[in-house]
């Protein structure tokens, strides 16, 4: 719509003081769709979240609002179930986010060497990254199934009694985060690798002058030179913990995240409160919770990266 | 969702003509992969590539083959069957069909507003601009899952639940295609090009049809590919916003995993169903979306 406002071509007869507002005004015009879109879909549901948070809002009642002040967040911290919550989603994001980096990075420092095939080892390598989160877990469900999945079955193999993934607290919560691992490896090996490939060559070169061996060259080149990419990684992977929902969801396909809440997550529990319990004001307050959550853990982040380079400075 | 942090760093350095030409294809100079490298990296194609194969086996199988000691591990018979049932247990076509309209419209829109705005933040002079951009980029982080309550109310007041549009207008929303596009133009556009054709008398208008979007195309295809994976693959919001009467492929998969078809090989064809229109995608431009995401992390 605005496009066909803006597309009125400019005669030259035009006098130059229209033509002169019209360049300094044309500019919103563009900008004009994004922020229209951004602001009533993007922005207010953001801002909205805190205001409709203290508030009792019923899902069948979606347009009835009553005051509640603070009481939404205080039953919040009296249940139970709101700290198994956040302790699982602290618990599932360490177990799924430290392996998978860590292997991404080695992946990538592979995938760096001159190899024959590359473009399709990178590409198989993403594979995990185009299914859905749905298509994933309902697969590994079948995969860690506890009588008849596979994976239980090679681990009888090699002698290792039936785990129940379902049941137990941290074979569940490894599980999930298997699946988690298993999407995103590639996807931060091929950032790792993009940032490996911006390190300038003459920094190897001079590291193996010196006699650098290639275990030293990595750790001395390349993870200093990978540090922004890896702090980025970090964060992205952080916020993407504690937003997990998918995976506990379709595990078991309970919105209680298991018989006893043991692999529930902060954004399953919101699920919960909002459409298994009908409580919107309340699934609000504990969106706004998560919001504080990642700022605190990104900050902390930012700081600790801040002090490592500080440090390193100082040397 | 993807890629932003820190701006463009790679710039070209024209002053060291030889080198920096090869620069970028240094294979030559990097270190050749050993047996060992290899080894590593199959076993790691075959753990990615390891479940489709396994959904392939098991959505031609039968429930009572999936329950065996020691498992099947080829495909069966029973793939078309499978698909019929879970046609009629979970309406995949229905899905598949909302799926095409959501994602291709998401696509199709978030590229067209994100080279819009890219463009003006890129080239245009306009008073706020640097304010807005912040704006954008700053909210780039913020997941939109914390927003979902306001926008449910927001969508049940326009009597929009259970309706396409509940799913394409928000899926609109990218501040990281506003930013991809922008950075793609910043690099790649040059200003004496505009000043040229203004120079000509073009208006704004004329040079966005015939300048930028020529140049801007390859960005554009990456962030299309991006954000029909993304919005086919999305989750959250469509299970909240939509109903099994209106699926997407994703609604459809909850509903098949929430616990009312037994039959295991059932829920892997669906599965298999509602994972091929992307894996098709994949197949045939996945070097493109890999070039794409790496491309992503070094300039954003």
């Amino acid at each position: 719509m605005t496009l066909t406002a803006s597309a009125k071509p400019v005669a030259p007869s035009r006098p130059p003081a229209v033509r002169r507002a019209w360049r300094k005004l044309s500019p919103y015009a563009y900008i004009a769709p994004f922020f229209t879109l951004f602001a009533a879909f993007g922005l207010f549901p953001l801002i909205y979240t805190a205001f409709v948070s203290l508030y009792r809002v019923e899902l069948q009642t979606p347009g009835d609002m009553e005051w509640r002040g603070l009481g939404n967040y205080t039953a919040l911290l009296g249940d139970e179930f709101f700290w198994t919550a956040l302790r699982n989603t602290f618990t599932i994001g360490v177990i799924s986010t430290v392996p998978q980096l860590v292997m991404a990075l080695g992946l990538a420092h592979l995938l760096n060497y001159r190899l024959r095939g590359r473009t399709f080892l990178r590409t198989a390598m993403l594979l995990p990254y185009a299914t859905s989160v749905a298509a994933a877990t309902l697969v590994f469900a079948q995969l860690f199934g506890r009588d008849f999945g596979l994976i239980n079955y090679v681990l009888g193999l090699v002698g290792f009694g039936p785990v129940d993934w379902q049941t137990g607290t941290v074979a569940s919560q490894i599980a999930v985060s298997t699946i988690v691992i298993w999407r995103w490896t590639g996807y931060n090996a091929l950032i790792y690798l993009a940032g490996m490939q911006s390190i300038p060559t003459e920094l190897y070169e001079a590291a193996e002058m010196d006699g650098a061996s290639r275990w030293r060259q990595f750790l001395h080149v390349t993870l200093p030179g990978l540090r922004p990419t890896i702090l980025f990684t970090v964060v992205v992977s952080t916020i993407g913990a504690t937003q997990l929902f998918g995976e506990p969801l379709l595990f078991e396909g309970s919105i209680s995240g298991g018989i006893s809440h043991q692999y529930q997550t902060l954004g399953l529990y919101m699920y919960e409160q909002g459409w298994g319990f009908f409580h919107l004001g309340r699934a609000a307050a504990i969106a706004w919770v998560m919001f504080l959550l990642i700022l605190v853990l990104v900050g902390a982040n930012a700081l600790i990266a801040r002090r490592r380079s500080r440090k390193e400075a100082g040397r | 969702m993807t890629t932003l942090a820190a701006p463009p760093t790679k710039q070209p350095a024209p002053e060291k003509p030889a080198p920096a030409t090869r620069g970028r294809s240094r294979a030559g100079r990097t270190m050749k992969g050993g047996k060992l490298a290899y080894a590593i990296l199959i076993a790691a194609v075959l753990v990615s590539a390891f479940p489709f194969y396994w959904t392939i086996v098991a959505a031609s199988r039968s429930n009572a083959d999936l329950a065996k000691v020691p498992p099947t591990l080829l495909p069966g018979p029973n793939l078309i069957r499978n698909f019929e049932a879970v046609m009629e247990e979970a309406d995949i076509g229905k899905a598949l069909l909302n799926s095409f309209i959501v994602s291709g419209s998401i696509t199709v829109g978030t590229v067209l507003c994100c080279t819009l705005a890219g463009f003006a933040f890129a080239k245009l002079r306009f008073r706020g601009r640097g304010a807005l951009l912040a704006v954008t980029v700053g909210t780039m982080m913020i997941p939109p899952q914390l927003g979902v309550i306001p926008l449910f109310m927001l969508i049940a007041e326009l009597q929009w639940v259970n309706q396409l549009q509940a799913v394409i207008l928000p899926g609109l929303v990218s501040a990281f295609g506003v930013f991809f596009m922008r950075q793609y133009l910043v690099q790649s556009l040059p200003d004496e090009l505009i000043e040229a054709a203004r120079v000509d008398g073009a208006s704004t208008a004329r040079i966005f049809w015939s300048i930028v979007v020529p140049v801007a195309r390859p960005g554009m295809a990456v962030l299309g590919m991006l954000t029909f994976m993304a919005a086919w693959n999305d989750f959250f919001w469509p299970i909240v916003a939509l109903s099994s009467q209106e699926p997407t492929v994703q609604v459809a998969l909850r509903q098949l995993g929430g616990g009312y078809v037994h039959d295991q090989s059932v829920i892997m064809a669906g599965t298999l169903l509602g994972t091929l229109p992307v894996l098709l995608v994949f197949g045939l431009l996945g070097r493109q979306i890999v070039g794409g995401i790496m491309q992503g992390a070094v300039k954003g």
